[in-house]
């Protein structure tokens, strides 16, 4: 299939829908798991460390996929103001899809715990054993956490802004591009 | 091109989309704070109940917010390879697993005398040669006193000591008590229990029940304790007075030899209740002896190995997971939040309490 400049590439696309559902899933685990004494703790506790660590190695493809398939041109005429801040966001968005699954692991590791994925399968520690250290990256992981969670919300009411009030391309060059009419154009 | 900034909404369509844009945000991050509890402050939270835990103990920055004052130990664990037919867990291969573990007394308060309370708690840490840890928090009782998370909160909110007396106020632990019949076996025990003079002397319950799978996946419900070599005749009688009698003893034991205990496992019969801590299992359930822990130093808990060990009861390793015991995510969660707090204040982490130093002892 010959690739449309006005599109992100298909692998692009499926990346970023399945990172974005991924990640939703992700935050609201982890801030589920912590308020709960139930039994869903337990489990929530569980899916969330293999999670991360899937979204961490997405991340990564989806990073490379974006560096070899440069993504669609903002439209010309969208204000600086607004072409900065998507701009930045963008960043902030692949910055922390990366750090939050890292300080995950690295604050398991300072607070010596095991770092199982499952029953069986371990991850070797990534940072000395440490209460000074546990607790620092233990907090940093929940503000990380709650900056991606804004930072998730300002990205999907920009995309809606695009799609909705500017109409501008941006939303469908990561969508199917069903239009309004009901015809997919791609 | 559809896609040309001509096709920007008309601006009676816009009113729709930025109410359809509102109401996306708001339901997203509606749905988020939900999951976080903010929307429903009734829940039991592990920061709720470990608030409690400090509202009636008092807050103590560093220490453990239950089970504060307490020793390390060390030493290790040999295994028979009798349990090996019941759990694929690499520490019930034949044999040894080295152990790091902690002495305790329950309540929050890291000053309390040692025989304020008839019961003594033994945590461990066995960490197996593929990195999995095994690690236990186990008491000096055959059953809890509640069964659930919700019953252990009230019974603490019960039994807070209040402001006029420093005492619990013995109509709402009357009432508490009555409201709770479960606790009925519990109080059987309490009332002849005494303060033990050694931790060496000591039987440990792990309370709650556990699932052990077998290499080729086969489930048992079990539960376990740890059975002392010691007895009480070997130890020498608290001196009149003193308050932390039980670090010495102990301190006083291992300068003679390790000290032993048996792993007994007791294996459940289908039917008997896994989800209930406050119900023992029958006497004749069939119990296996599982190796030998053998302790060998202790070390005072500021600067001994326990010190940054959460004893959180699911760390368990292959071959061992919890059962459907609600106690048990409810620990974890509860640990973890306690965890928290005191190397927050190691950290001194802002808005957290500062460590003080020990207080004088009251005469």
């Amino acid at each position: 299939m010959r690739s449309d400049p006005k599109m992100f590439v298909p692998v692009a696309r499926v990346l970023h829908w399945l990172l974005a559902a991924m990640i939703l899933t992700m935050l609201l685990v982890g801030i589920g798991m912590v308020a709960s004494v139930s039994a869903r703790h337990d489990w929530l506790v569980g899916f969330h460390k293999p999670l991360g660590i899937a979204i961490l190695l997405l991340v990564v493809v989806r990073m490379v996929v974006r560096w070899r398939n440069p993504p669609p041109a903002l439209p010309a005429d969208l204000p600086v103001l607004q072409k900065l801040a998507a701009f930045a966001s963008h960043w902030l968005l692949y910055l922390l899809m990366l750090a939050l699954p890292l300080v995950g692991w690295a604050m398991l590791s300072a607070g010596g715990y095991p770092i199982m994925l499952g029953t069986s399968l371990r991850l070797p520690p990534i940072f000395p054993v440490g209460a000074v250290g546990f607790a620092v990256l233990r907090h940093l992981h929940t503000w990380l956490a709650l900056l991606l969670f804004v930072t998730f919300l300002a990205h999907m009411a920009a995309a809606l802004y695009h799609g909705l009030i500017r109409r501008d391309g941006v939303l469908s060059s990561m969508t199917w591009r069903r239009d309004a009419r009901g015809t997919a154009d791609d | 091109m559809r896609d040309s900034p001509t096709t920007s909404a008309p601006p009676h369509h816009r009113i729709g989309a930025w109410l359809l844009i509102g109401g996306t945000v708001l339901t997203t991050a509606g749905v988020f704070a939900y999951a976080g509890g903010w929307l429903t402050p009734g829940r039991l939270t592990p920061e709720r109940l470990v608030n409690q835990l400090q509202d009636n103990a008092g807050t103590f920055a560093g220490f453990r917010r239950n089970h504060a004052k307490g020793v390390c130990v060390s030493g290790w664990f040999d295994s028979n390879g009798a349990a090996q037919a019941y759990s694929a867990a690499q520490v019930f291969a034949r044999g040894r697993t080295p152990v790091e573990g902690r002495f305790a007394i329950p309540g929050g308060n890291p000053y309390a005398a040692d025989s304020s309370v008839p019961i003594r708690s033994m945590a461990l840490r066995f960490t197996q040669a593929n990195g999995q840890q095994w690690r236990t928090g186990m008491n000096s009782m055959p059953v809890f006193a509640v069964g659930t998370p919700g019953a252990f909160f009230a019974q603490l909110q019960a039994t807070q000591p209040t402001a006029a007396t420093g005492k619990p106020d013995p109509a709402k632990v009357a009432a508490f008590f009555a409201a709770h019949p479960e606790t009925g076996p519990f109080r059987a025990w309490a009332k002849t229990a005494k303060p033990s003079a050694s931790y060496a002397t000591e039987s440990y319950w792990s309370l709650n029940a556990f699932v052990f799978t077998d290499a080729h996946g086969k489930r048992q419900a079990v539960r376990w304790r740890m059975v002392p070599e010691a007895t009480a005749a070997d130890g020498v009688a608290p001196k009149a007075g003193d308050a932390d009698y039980l670090a010495s003893d102990l301190g006083l034991r291992l300068a003679q030899g390790p000290q032993r205990w048996k792993l007994q496992i007791t294996l459940a019969n289908p039917g008997d209740p896994t989800n209930d801590a406050s119900k023992a299992w029958p006497d004749d359930r069939r119990t296996i002896d599982a190796g030998t822990l053998v302790l060998e130093r202790t070390q005072p808990q500021d600067s001994g190995g326990c010190r940054d060990i959460n004893f959180d009861p699911l760390v368990l390793p292959d071959g061992i997971a919890g059962s459907d015991d609600p106690l048990l995510a409810a620990r974890s969660a509860a640990y973890a939040n306690s965890y928290l707090r005191r190397t927050s204040e190691e950290a001194h982490w802002p808005g957290t309490p500062a460590i003080r130093p020990q207080p004088e002892h009251q005469p």
